[in-house]
C-alpha cells in the first residue's frame, strides 16, 4: 500500500471539471426544457438525453479511478462534523451522478419512448411500458434533480470555503492546475 | 500550518463572493426554469387552457381524449425512397399501431358534436426506429403559431361573447379553417376520413438532399356525406361502434399515404396555409388497419403520439408546432399516466 496521494491525479482532476460543467449544464437544460414549448425544446431535450448518457459512462470511469487511486486525506485539523459532512455529500454526489441518468433512461423506457441520442444512436429499452413505474421514476428524476442542484451549490460553497477562507489546501487537491505555492494538506 | 484561529484573516470579501456566486446561481436557475417569467408559455399553461368546463377527466389525454385503438401494417411501395432514407419507405411491410380520435378534451363527448377527427399513428421499422405522428382531418390548421393556438383555446373558453370575434380579427388565418368547419361534409365513419400531417417536415434522401414535405392518409373508403343532424340521432359513440363493425364485417380498411413535396417558397412554417394545388405528390404506401380495440385495454393507450419521434431520414422543419406539441403531449402523458388508477384497465381484473 502506497501512501495516500497529495492530490487527485491529472485524469481525475480533468474528469471532475469536465463532469462539473456537464452536470451544471444538465441541471439548467433540464429545468429549461420542461418549461418551454418553443422550437428549442427539441434540441434541449436531445442534448439532455445525449449528455445524460455520456455522464453515465463518465461517472463509471470516475468511480473506477476513485476506487483505484483513492482520494487525498482531508486536513487533520478539519472539524469532525465537517469531515463527516464532506464524506456524506461526496457519497450523495456520486449516488446522484449514477442514479440520475438511470432514472432518466428508465422513465423514458417506462413511457415507451424510443431513446435516440445525438447522431441517431439508439439505446434499446430494458423496461417495458408501465404507468406506475413511469410515474415513480419521473417523480424521482424530477425531485432528485432539485436535490442535485442544491448539493452542487453546497459543494461549490464548500470548495470556495476551503479555497478562499480556510486556505487549507483542500481545493488544491482537485484544482485543474497546481498553484505556485501549492499547499500541502494534512501536514 | 493553518490554525483555525488564523481564519479571520481573509476578512469579509470571500464570504461576500461566495454568497454572490450562490445567489447568482440560484437566480440563473430560477430564470431558466421560468419562475421569474410569468409570461412564458409553458406546457402547463397549454394543458390548463385545454381543461374542459367540467374539469379534467383524470387518466385521459388532455386533448383528443376520446379514441379507439387500431393495429395493422404499413405497406411501403418503395416510391418514398428517393425522398427519404427512412427504413419505412423501403418496399416492405412494417407494423403499425394507431388511434382514431376526436379533437376534444372531453372523453365522453358525443361523436356528432366534435368537428375535428384525428388519427395517431406509430410505424415501427426493423432498425429499431419509430415514426410517430398525429394527424387530423381538416386541410389546414386553425392558426399559425402555438401562441395563437393557446389564444384560441382561451378565446373559445371565454365567457366574453365577443372573444371569438376579437380572436378572429387578430388571427385572420383562422378563416380557412372556419370555412372548412362550416362547409365540409361530415361522414359517419373514421374510415371515410383523410388525415393530414398539416405540419411540414424535412425528408432527407440517401444522397443527403432535403425535401420539405407534408403528408396525408387518404381513405380507400368512399366518403358518404351525412348531415350533422343525422349523426346526432346515431347515439354518442357511433364512430367507435361503426369502425369496429366495419373492420369486423368488411375486413381491413386502407389509406394511401401521400407525401406532398413543397416547391421553393411554399410556407413550411405555417400549418394554417395550404400549399398551392398541383404540388408533386408521391404515394409512398398503404396503411392497412386490421384490428380495432377499445382504448382502455388497447395498445394505443400507453403511446404518446409525439410527432417529433422520427426515424433517421425525417426531421422537423421550421414549423414551430411539432416542438410545441411534443412538449405539451409529454406533459399530458406525464399527468395521465400518474392518474391511471382513475381510468382503470379491465384486463387486470379478469380471471
Amino acid at each position: 500500500m502506497t501512501s495516500p496521494p497529495r492530490r487527485f491525479n491529472l485524469f481525475q482532476r480533468l474528469l471532475h471539471w469536465l463532469m462539473a460543467a456537464c452536470i451544471i449544464a444538465m441541471l439548467f437544460i433540464g429545468v429549461g426544457m420542461v418549461s418551454t414549448i418553443t422550437p428549442k425544446y427539441l434540441p434541449l431535450i436531445l442534448a439532455h438525453k445525449t449528455l445524460g448518457a455520456t455522464l453515465l459512462v463518465l461517472v463509471l470511469i470516475r468511480l473506477a479511478l476513485r476506487l483505484r487511486y483513492g482520494a487525498p486525506p482531508l486536513p487533520d485539523d478539519l472539524p469532525k462534523t465537517m469531515k463527516f459532512g464532506a464524506k456524506l455529500s461526496h457519497h450523495a454526489l456520486y449516488g446522484l451522478m449514477i442514479v440520475m441518468p438511470l432514472l432518466g433512461l428508465g422513465m423514458l423506457w417506462a413511457a415507451a419512448y424510443p431513446v435516440v441520442l445525438y447522431g441517431a444512436i439508439r439505446i434499446p429499452a430494458l423496461l417495458s411500458q408501465s404507468d406506475t413505474v413511469h410515474t415513480l421514476l419521473w417523480n424521482a428524476h424530477f425531485y432528485l434533480g432539485f436535490a442535485f442542484f442544491a448539493l452542487v451549490l453546497l459543494h461549490i460553497a464548500a470548495g470556495l470555503y476551503h479555497a478562499l477562507i480556510r486556505r487549507d489546501g483542500v481545493f488544491e487537491t482537485i484544482a485543474p492546475l497546481p498553484r505556485r505555492d501549492s499547499a500541502t494538506p494534512a501536514e | 500550518m493553518n490554525q483555525p484561529r488564523n481564519l479571520p484573516r481573509s476578512g469579509l470579501g470571500p464570504l461576500v463572493l461566495i454568497a454572490a456566486i450562490l445567489g447568482g446561481s440560484v437566480a440563473a436557475f430560477a430564470y431558466t426554469a421560468g419562475w421569474l417569467s410569468s409570461q412564458r408559455l409553458t406546457p402547463e399553461k397549454v394543458v390548463e387552457a385545454l381543461t374542459p368546463p367540467g374539469g379534467v377527466p383524470p387518466g385521459h389525454r388532455r386533448n383528443h381524449a376520446k379514441g379507439i385503438c387500431f393495429t395493422g401494417v404499413f405497406e411501403a411501395n418503395g416510391n418514398g425512397v428517393p425522398l427519404s432514407s427512412a427504413r419505412v419507405f423501403e418496399q416492405g411491410r412494417y407494423p403499425a399501431l394507431g388511434r382514431f380520435n376526436l379533437g376534444t378534451p372531453n372523453p365522453d363527448a358525443a361523436d356528432a358534436t366534435v368537428r375535428v377527427r384525428g388519427m395517431g399513428l406509430l410505424i415501427s421499422s426493423d432498425d429499431g426506429h419509430e415514426w410517430r405522428s398525429a394527424m387530423i382531418n381538416p386541410p389546414v390548421f386553425p392558426v399559425s403559431t402555438p401562441q395563437a393556438f393557446h389564444g384560441l383555446l382561451l378565446a373559445s373558453a371565454s365567457k366574453d361573447p365577443n372573444a371569438m370575434k376579437t380572436f378572429a380579427d387578430a388571427n385572420p388565418e383562422i378563416a380557412a379553417f372556419s370555412d372548412w368547419a362550416k362547409t365540409a361534409p361530415w361522414t359517419a365513419s373514421y374510415a371515410e376520413e383523410p388525415y393530414h400531417s398539416l405540419n411540414s417536415f424535412i425528408f432527407t434522401d440517401g444522397a443527403g438532399g432535403d425535401h420539405a414535405v407534408r403528408w396525408s392518409l387518404l381513405p380507400a373508403a368512399q366518403p358518404v356525406p351525412v348531415s350533422q343532424v343525422d349523426l346526432e340521432k346515431r347515439g354518442p359513440n357511433f364512430l367507435e361502434q361503426e369502425i369496429r363493425e366495419r373492420v369486423r364485417t368488411a375486413g381491413a380498411q386502407r389509406w394511401t399515404m401521400a407525401v406532398t413535396v413543397a416547391d421553393p417558397g411554399d410556407p413550411t412554417a405555417d400549418p394554417s396555409k395550404a400549399w398551392p394545388q398541383g404540388r408533386r405528390t408521391v404515394p409512398v404506401g398503404t396503411l392497412v388497419v386490421l384490428r380495432i380495440e377499445p382504448e382502455r385495454d388497447g395498445p394505443c393507450r400507453d403511446i404518446n403520439f409525439d410527432p417529433t419521434v422520427l426515424p433517421p431520414g425525417i426531421r422537423v422543419s421550421d414549423d414551430p408546432f411539432p416542438a410545441a406539441r411534443s412538449s405539451v403531449y409529454r406533459k399530458s402523458y406525464d399527468l395521465r399516466t400518474a392518474e391511471a388508477k382513475d381510468y382503470p384497465r379491465t384486463e387486470a381484473t379478469k380471471p
